[in-house]
């Protein structure tokens, strides 16, 4: 019993247990708080219990924020996922070109994310706006992001592509590269296909890589924000409002700040299973095929 | 099968590789590539497997000349260093995988991966994926992916280098009963002297991209073309003494001189290099005509059960290897013993002269 006697140690732990305190539980446990009561004034809140919350998942809304926000983040992975490889496939594996990719590649991940909106604000204009210009005049397509809801939605999709399927790429070709080149020559004197080099070397060896390119990009485009916000504020109409808009309105714009939390831990909870989900899927995925 | 590489050179920009390789494989030969690292082994290699095209020279088959002709269409196979296995496949599917792309029937795939897969004793893990193999494993699992096409040439680039010490001694042992049963051509490159000799077979030395000396393993051994070859040929590499030699003696330096008489008898006046591997030189007398020499300890490193014992002799870095485990203490001084019977005789060039009598190698 003697090691128990001095307990001083206990303290050593206080700073972590601080700072986890005040970063997440506190924070977390406030949301929860104000999820289970209505709020007249500061300080003056009534116990609603689950209210909001039923409330929340009736709203139909959110049901289409949600649906929406689901067609969305899929539709990015589907283009993102498949150009990024193939794009990393084409990069060049050696000598003063590579450079000279990667910093073009790497270019849109730079750049902020509401200057992002700006730039497709600007060039997607039907009046002077490099594309919108483009599409309208010489393709003869009428196209107008700001009135047609198709419109605005495919831009929102293609301005995502523009900015993250280079992480796609980056992460992809950091996974190619390390691929020693035995591999390629024990494929090419075993007789195999381009096709059968993709499938059976650079994926099942791109697999760590890609199971991080998935979920980042699943979970960053499941809480895009900011340039939709900037390039289309939603609309038109609700057709390019995302859950984080649809939560901002509710929380800032209407200050239903009980419902919102609510909507927020909802929000929270359905990431964390979906790319719960992703995640057993991917690390399953491999195994499945040796079968 | 016979294969014959003819004059061949491989440069890469104004790098040389290989220069100048002659070299004629019989099927049912086992060939030893011995070199340093940078000798140009894995080069070679490339080139007889066809990945690879010579900057001069030709490779031919049979007498037909294959020097252009894809790796798809030759009948080749190769184990690497890395331990190269399709990811994704189990252990049965990875063997199999080259007969699959041959077009072979079902049934027969399976016999013959059962087969080469209980010769390399994974038989109990043909469901397995690699990734779930140790290293040992996964290295067998590779070299039984090459055994299963029957390829009519098959190379190994140091294929145990990645593997620890015992595993090593393990599948050393296997591939030369295993290579003895083929009537393929075998090729495998390695540096160690002591894998070149255990393989046995023919023994191919190469240093700086050139071949220096073939011929069986025991033969080279014995009789090394060159104080280089003598070199490589032994670790540690064997000691090299600078030598006069006069009418009448051998000077060794310090004033220490030896009768022309045995096997150095009648050499010409001249300068020379006497060489003697590491383990002819003894702390102890063993015979009345040894000849005594004396140096300062420089290191003493332990091996195993050995212990080296770095000097300089007469400007020349030496090595004794000393049975059993000594501390030594640097700088100590010591003197050490040799037979005169022992010494390889190099000329100023480095080129063999004479080597010591059969018994006495």
């Amino acid at each position: 019993m003697e090691k128990w006697d001095d307990n001083k140690a206990w303290f050593l732990v206080l700073p972590v247990f601080l700072v986890v305190a005040f970063s997440a539980i506190i924070p977390l446990m406030t949301v929860v708080n104000y999820s289970v009561q209505d709020i007249m004034a500061p300080g003056q809140g009534i116990f609603v219990g689950p209210e909001w919350y039923r409330e929340v998942l009736h709203d139909p809304r959110l049901h289409e924020a949600f649906l929406r926000q689901l067609i969305y983040s899929f539709t990015v992975l589907a283009i993102e996922i498949p150009l990024g490889i193939a794009v990393a496939l084409t990069l060049p594996s050696k000598g003063w070109k590579v450079s000279a990719c990667l910093v073009l590649l790497a270019l849109p991940l730079l750049i902020p994310w509401n200057v992002v909106g700006t730039i497709w604000v600007v060039f997607s204009r039907p009046d002077i706006g490099l594309a919108g210009v483009t599409i309208n005049e010489l393709l003869g397509i009428p196209y107008n992001y700001t009135a047609d809801p198709m419109d605005s939605w495919l831009t929102v999709v293609i301005m995502d592509i523009w900015h993250w399927t280079p992480l796609v790429v980056l992460l992809c070709y950091a996974g190619l590269q390390a691929i020693p080149e035995a591999y390629y020559q024990a494929a090419k004197i075993d007789g195999a296909s381009r096709w059968a080099v993709f499938r059976f070397i650079q994926l099942p060896k791109m697999r760590g890589v890609l199971m991080i390119a998935v979920l980042l990009r699943f979970m960053d485009s499941f809480m895009i924000y900011t340039e939709p916000f900037v390039l289309t504020g939603g609309g038109p109409g609700n057709s390019t409002t995302f859950l984080s808009q649809f939560l901002t309105k509710m929380a800032i714009g209407q200050f239903d700040l009980g419902p919102a939390a609510a909507f927020s831990l909802i929000y929270f909870l359905v990431i964390l299973l979906l790319s719960y989900i992703f995640y057993t899927v991917i690390t399953n995925l491999g195994k499945g095929v040796a079968k | 099968m016979s294969f014959s590489i003819s004059k061949v050179d491989k440069r890469v920009g104004r790098e040389t590789y290989l220069a100048d390789i002659d070299l004629h494989l019989e099927s049912g030969s086992q060939n030893v590539i011995l070199g340093r690292t940078l000798a140009g082994k894995t080069t070679l290699l490339r080139i007889m497997a066809g990945l690879d095209r010579p900057s001069r020279g030709g490779i031919a088959e049979n007498g037909k000349d294959v020097t252009g002709v894809s790796v798809r269409k030759r009948n080749v196979a190769m184990v690497y260093q890395q331990f190269v296995n399709y990811p994704s496949l189990s252990v049965f599917h990875n063997i199999a995988s080259p007969l699959k792309l041959a077009g072979m029937a079902k049934a027969d795939i399976t016999a013959r991966v059962g087969s080469v897969a209980a010769v390399l004793h994974i038989d109990h893990l043909l469901e397995r994926l690699p990734q779930e193999l140790s290293g040992g494993q996964q290295q067998r699992t590779a070299i039984a992916r090459a055994l299963v096409k029957d390829a009519s040439l098959l190379l190994l680039d140091e294929p145990l280098v990645n593997l620890d010490y015992k595993l090593r001694e393990e599948l050393r042992t296997e591939l030369r009963d295993i290579f003895s049963k083929r009537d393929s051509i075998v090729v495998y490159t390695t540096t160690e002297p002591s894998e070149a000799l255990m393989l046995g077979g023919n023994l191919v030395v190469m240093h700086e991209g050139r071949v220096l000396q073939t011929g069986r393993a025991e033969e080279v051994y014995r009789c090394p073309a060159s104080v280089t070859v003598a070199e490589i040929l032994s670790d540690p590499p064997i000691n090299v003494l600078r030598t006069r030699v006069d009418q009448t003696m051998a000077h060794l330096g310090d004033g220490l001189s030896v009768p022309l008489d045995g096997h150095l008898a009648g050499l010409a006046p001249g300068d020379y290099f006497f060489g003697v591997r590491s383990h002819h030189l003894f702390l102890h007398r063993q015979h009345p005509r040894d000849i005594e020499l004396h140096a300062r300890v420089e290191l003493a490193e332990i091996n195993g059960s050995e212990t080296f014992i770095h000097m300089t002799y007469n400007g020349r870095p030496l090595v004794v290897q000393e049975e059993g485990v000594h501390q030594r203490r640097i700088d100590e001084a010591v003197s050490f013993f040799v037979r005169p019977r022992k010494f390889y005789i190099f000329d100023r060039d480095g080129a063999l002269v004479r080597a010591p009598l059969f018994e006495d190698a």
